[in-house]
């Protein structure tokens, strides 16, 4: 198999990623079929870059998150951090790692223990990792971290009952900063929140991201959502990454027909726009039996025999513009729009 | 006459601290063969004033503290249990959000439909009249497909089973509450498809209670916006979504992403919605308005028309933000 869109010495390296459930057949059955919730992904993240992740329900985008902040096991393949295989350490070998490799989550009530204060939860990160061991520095930072995700630093002493949706979503936030991460996974982390508030979150990880130079794997299901932060979009469908290039590209010029349908699909306050809806038919089919040959091919309007056939490869067909597809669509960016160069990483939209 | 008519209606909820106003003289009317789109963040009072609608709300702890509703012109808060049953289901029916939940787990879905046919069409509750009503929602072989369980069915054809039921009755009013708020996108642009093609084919009205103002327009053909209990703007759906005229519908607006539309800072809203319970005086926007005047905070302004057709509740909507 061909190797990774790479480029030299990333912060984040998958290789032909696998996490394979397993699900009980029958009752008394022995025999056991496979989830392939994430079926050979390969992808790689610069340092300060963010790599959105987007794909519909089912997909295999959170297991792949969860995958590579190690909290599944990976059937097969490899995942590198600053250069280091981490894909089948154990909790004593990643603990040096974790701290660099942090996770926000969608839901801010269930993920914060109601038990604790503000201070309980963002100090218990410090305590692990012993990055503030005197308890007037320990204060001070507390205090720093709330002030940077925008909290008032007086409600360190409150519950997390006692906060909206937002300023939850924001104390999950200063906790996975506390420990200066190199790498924060987003998982759907504005996805239960109002649109009012969505918009404040989106902002404020633009802003911890310039300031503090931290990369993203920010994994969502709204493209627009994701195109605003990413520099680059990796689209999934039933485990397997079918396109991976600049934002834009994906946005204005995708080759893949699932990129295309799921643009064409997304909700738009522009009346123009949403005459040219492509429908596709059928549903996601099951990661259990995913079809032969290319994922895609039973709802996909281009399908011929070879794609029931034979898998497509992820294959570069411009320069840094990766798509799996046998039947690709013509590259329709128009003459007069300039390419866009890479920007540096860090940078957002350049 | 309007099919539906909603004056000044307030509705309130008795909780531990007292009663809540949900909702606080809302005014809508929905014409025969029309769409509405009822839009807000969540609390806002949308869905209290649909499912008040055929007065599903439980009361107590609910109470309709105010107002009017008239459905082909018939008063439906002095209706006794017997008229309300009557119009639930035959002349306003409703789809929500989770059709996991909605469907009887238990039973296959062409006997709930039948359940549905027998109550309002007792003459047509026929297996025939099943299978035309799940062919009707676009579901692929309808003659095997309506002996599946609810499990056996995806979320998107659980939800046009939801739809087909809803349809048994011939209902004139299809109160549709986050109908696709559950489903993926690709999903939802069928659902949405379906809807705007019954709509179109039964002549028959719409209510679509949704926060996501991004899918109104291939349903309603006007818009109205709620906050915090009252509606804030109502429009033709085209010129709100083009040039809306009250701040609380401009920021939610520029605060959305649009695809293609790259760069810069979003326009949050500062803030958070306000609890009911905990109102701010004057317009309930105005802690989180940008273009706040000194009047904002001393009198809440009403619904006027500004333009036709168009009302806003601001009276600086013309000192464009």
């Amino acid at each position: 198999m061909k190797t990774a869109p790479s480029i030299p010495s990333p912060l984040l390296e998958v290789q032909d990623l696998k996490v394979h459930f397993p699900v009980r057949k029958g009752l008394f059955t022995k025999h056991q079929a496979y989830v392939h919730a994430v079926d050979g992904v390969s992808l790689s993240l610069q340092a300060g870059e963010t790599l959105g992740l987007v794909g519909e329900s089912g997909c295999g985008k959170s297991t792949l998150g969860r995958a590579i902040a190690r909290l599944v096991d990976a059937t097969s393949g490899v995942i590198r951090f600053s250069g280091d295989d981490i894909t089948s350490l154990g909790a004593s070998g990643m603990r040096p790692y974790r701290r660099h490799l942090q996770m926000i989550f969608q839901d801010p009530y269930g993920s914060l223990n109601p038990r604790m204060t503000v201070a309980q939860i963002i100090g218990e990160a410090l305590d692990i990792h012993r990055l503030a061991r005197q308890s007037a520095a320990r204060q001070r930072r507390i205090r720093e971290l709330l002030l940077a995700v925008g909290l008032d630093a007086d409600c360190q002493n409150r519950y997390p009952h006692e906060f909206s949706g937002g300023q939850r979503q924001r104390i999950g936030i200063a906790r996975a900063l506390a420990v200066h991460p190199k790498l924060l996974i987003c998982d759907e982390p504005i996805s239960a929140l109002d649109v009012s508030v969505q918009a404040q979150i989106i902002n404020l990880l633009a802003d911890l991201q310039t300031e503090h130079g931290i990369a993203y794997l920010f994994i969502a299901h709204d493209l627009a959502v994701v195109e605003h932060l990413s520099r680059r979009i990796a689209v999934m469908y039933l485990g397997r990454i079918m396109e991976l290039s600049d934002a834009r590209k994906i946005l204005h010029a995708p080759r893949h027909p699932y990129t295309q349908a799921l643009i064409s699909a997304l909700p738009t306050l522009d009346p123009a726009s949403r005459r040219q809806r492509i429908l596709l038919p059928g549903e996601i089919p099951s990661p259990i039996h995913p079809p032969t040959g290319c994922p895609f091919h039973p709802r996909c309007p281009r399908a011929e025999d070879r794609c029931r056939t034979e898998t497509p490869l992820l294959r570069e067909l411009d320069p840094n513009h990766w798509c799996a597809c046998h039947l690709p669509l013509e590259s329709s960016l128009r003459p007069d729009e300039p390419p866009q160069t890479n920007p540096a990483p860090g940078s957002l939209h350049g | 006459m309007s099919l539906l008519e909603i004056q000044n209606l307030s509705v309130e909820f008795d909780t531990d601290q007292g009663p809540v106003r949900a909702v606080s003289g809302v005014s809508l009317s929905i014409e025969s063969g029309e769409g509405l789109a009822l839009v807000g963040e969540s609390g806002c009072g949308k869905s209290v004033t649909a499912l008040s609608i055929a007065r599903l709300l439980p009361s107590p702890p609910s109470r309709i503290a105010d107002g009017e509703i008239r459905i082909d012109g018939r008063n439906v808060l002095a209706m006794d249990a017997a008229d309300l049953r009557r119009i639930r289901g035959a002349v306003v029916a409703y789809v929500f959000q989770e059709p996991g939940a909605a469907l009887n787990p238990v039973m296959r879905v062409g006997h709930q439909i039948l359940e549905a046919l027998r109550l309002h069409r007792p003459q047509s509750a026929t297996t025939e009249e099943v299978i035309h009503l799940v062919r009707q929602v676009g579901i692929p072989a309808p003659e095997d497909r309506q002996r599946d369980f609810p499990h056996e069915l995806s979320g998107g054809m659980q939800q046009r089973i939801m739809i087909a039921m809803a349809l048994a009755a011939q209902p004139r009013l299809l109160v549709a509450d986050e109908p696709t708020t559950a489903l993926d996108v690709t999903i939802q642009a069928q659902i949405l498809d379906l809807l705007s093609r019954l709509k179109r084919e039964l002549n028959m009205s719409v209510l679509l209670i949704t926060h996501n103002l991004g899918i109104v327009q291939d349903l309603a053909d006007r818009v109205a916006v709620m906050y915090a209990g009252q509606i804030v703007e109502t429009a033709p759906a085209a010129d709100l979504l083009r040039q809306p005229l009250h701040p609380y519908t401009q920021s939610l607006i520029h605060s959305i992403p649009q695809p293609g539309k790259t760069g810069g800072r979003l326009r949050a809203i500062p803030g958070h919605v306000p609890r009911l319970s905990a109102l701010p005086s004057g317009c309930r926007f105005h802690p989180r308005c940008a273009r706040i005047q000194l009047s904002c905070s001393q009198a809440c302004p009403d619904l006027v028309e500004v333009q036709p057709g168009r009302w806003v509740r601001c009276p600086f909507w013309k000192t464009a933000g």
